[in-house]
């Protein structure tokens, strides 16, 4: 197998047996990428020669007989709404083209720390606005299992590029199932971490309250080994949360006996579901009994309300948020502004595209006077009780299991004229955002025509470690996640 | 539940600071009175006696010793400004 298809921690062995360079990994990656770019479009922008050199740094540190921590040397994709000092940080928008960040996000700096290659940029929907990577400025990105479909969103470019050996992993964002639902229709592991457990400075806001920065990877073991990497309370950031970070490959455990499944009724639904999704997730959650997981079923009766509040917590946050690009200090501005409103308005409209306009529009509506009760005000109500669902469930359950998307990859310009249809594919996903749970999407199976499912597991807050267990156990009793697309 | 028309459209872009062409604002009026009608799906609930959740987890103010430390260097800060002048960022006229 070639080099850019391999784990992580399989890369970093070898290379710490002086069985391969960095550099050879590095340019493996460079290889597949001049091979697919064209076709998948995984990334905004791309930096061979910093990449080649922190590569080949890493190398002589291990010449030298340093000992190297374990994402050294590794190259990683970073979703482009992420700062990266002296790198362009786009934001996959107009309105943020030419943005060269003057700092780096906390969770960069700490890749920075242990020497990873950073590949280049991914792309994203506009500011992490979609579900399919068909908003972004700089193209659609499309889904290696079959490139006529899209990846899932909005972290598509991350996404694909780890399943495509485009990188080894990556970094993505998850707003209401940005990592899950691609990492999903793309069979790879995506981790949405605790809200508070990773530092979102520097990470572009769109919804703070629900935003929060995770591991994509080939596989759980990766996935445990980033968010070591990633985790902890930051000063920079007054809602990370500090408690300890625990060493997540402890939780590796190929056992889970005794571990008890709440299995929530409302996710299998026969209304907007595909059939081969529930089956595959039923066949998963059998195994998962036959390991030794007392699965039971649980009802969490708000979970058909999430999409609606969704819609206003997040809309809400995000046109408060994106009220600061409006050409003054970064990013494009409209020429030929008689006035400074009118510079304003030229340049938003101007760099902004549909979805985030709609988006604004909808939060501002929603924020504006008169209509704060009914709709903001409302939607926090109804949080709360989405919350309380979670809650009651886990009082009796470690971990819950459900679908992480309702279908799989749907054909690319689908739902693009229909914003409510291609929302509602994040409706097993944007629950977990609301009560700022953990969530992993890890693969599970393949549809008739071959693409990907995968199975969601929600845990306690704070409690990434069972959800590592469930998965590594149900990763080392599957063969799936080691399946490559044929690109 | 009020629903939207084309003025009220008109008025949010104004307090959003963005423009749209009169074809834009009917297919935009759209779209939002649709998701609007699907949000109307939350009064279903009743939360007369529900405690609003504006954040997940239990952090009250966060404060930190005040102490001066280094920040972005003035240069570092304008780097990316569309326009600059003496250390400022520039914007057109504001008073005539």
């Amino acid at each position: 197998m070639e080099l850019c298809h391999l784990a992580a921690h399989d890369i970093h062995h070898l290379l710490v047996k002086r069985e391969v360079s960095s550099v050879e990994v590095t340019e493996s990656v460079f290889r597949q990428i001049d091979k697919v770019e064209d076709t998948i479009n995984s990334y905004i922008m791309l930096d061979r020669v910093k990449a080649l050199n922190k590569a080949s740094e890493v190398d002589k540190k291990i010449s030298a007989g340093e000992k190297i921590p374990h994402l050294a040397g590794i190259p990683m994709a970073i979703k482009d709404n992420m700062c990266t000092n002296g790198l362009l940080t786009t934001c996959g928008s107009n309105i943020l083209n030419n943005y060269i960040p003057p700092y780096d996000a906390t969770v960069v700096k700490k890749l920075r720390e242990q020497d990873v290659v950073i590949i280049g940029k991914a792309n994203m929907d506009e500011f992490a606005m979609g579900s399919s990577t068909e908003t972004s400025y700089f193209g659609i990105t499309r889904n290696p299992w079959d490139t006529n479909t899209v990846p899932g969103g909005s972290s598509g470019g991350s996404v694909t590029a780890t399943t495509a050996g485009e990188a080894i992993c990556a970094l993505g964002s998850d707003t209401g199932g940005s990592i899950r639902q691609p990492a999903s229709l793309c069979s790879v592991v995506g981790l949405k971490p605790t809200y508070g457990r990773v530092s979102r400075y520097g990470l572009v806001a769109f919804a703070s309250s629900l935003d929060q920065i995770g591991p994509i990877t080939k596989d759980v073991t990766d996935s445990a080994l980033l968010l070591n990497a990633i985790s902890g309370r930051d000063e920079m950031d007054s809602t990370s949360v500090d408690l300890p970070v625990p060493d997540y490959t402890k939780s590796l455990i190929n056992d889970i006996k005794g571990i008890k499944i709440g299995i929530p009724e409302e996710y299998f639904v026969d209304d907007g579901m595909d059939p081969e999704v529930n089956q595959k997730v039923r066949d998963a959650i059998d195994l998962l009994s036959k390991l030794g997981a007392e699965c039971e079923d649980v009802s969490l009766p708000t979970t058909e309300y999430g999409i609606a509040d969704y819609q206003i917590i997040s809309r809400a946050e995000a046109s408060s948020n994106l009220a600061r690009f409006d050409g003054t200090r970064y990013g494009y501005r409209a020429e030929n502004a008689e006035s400074l409103m009118n510079m304003y308005k030229k340049t938003r409209s101007e760099g902004f595209g549909p979805e985030v306009k709609l988006r604004i529009m909808l939060g501002t509506y929603a924020l504006s006077t008169g209509y704060y009760d009914a709709y903001y005000l409302k939607a926090q109500k109804v949080r709360t009780l989405i919350k309380n669902d979670f809650d009651k469930a886990f009082e009796k359950f470690d971990v819950l299991v459900t679908p992480t998307s309702p279908t799989t990859a749907f054909k690319i310009g689908e739902k693009t004229d229909d914003p409510l249809t291609m929302y509602l594919s994040d409706i097993f996903t944007v629950n977990c955002n609301m009560a700022g749970i953990p969530g992993i999407s890890i693969p599970c199976g393949f549809s008739s025509s071959g693409l990907p499912i995968g199975l969601q597991i929600l845990g306690k807050p704070f409690d990434e470690e069972t959800i590592f267990r469930v998965s590594y156990t149900f990763e080392q009793n599957t063969d799936y996640h080691s399946k490559r697309p044929n690109i | 539940m009020p629903k939207l028309n084309i003025n009220e459209v008109e008025h949010v872009a104004n307090l959003a600071r963005l423009e749209f062409s009169e074809q834009d604002k009917i297919k935009l009026t759209e779209h939002l009175v649709e998701i609007l009608d699907y949000i109307d799906k939350l009064n279903e609930l009743n939360t007369d006696d529900v405690q609003p959740t504006s954040h997940v987890i239990p952090v009250k103010n966060v404060v930190r010793p005040d102490k001066v430390k280094p920040s972005l260097k003035k240069e570092a800060a304008l780097s990316n400004a569309p326009s600059n002048v003496d250390n400022l960022f520039e914007v057109p006229k504001i008073i005539e």
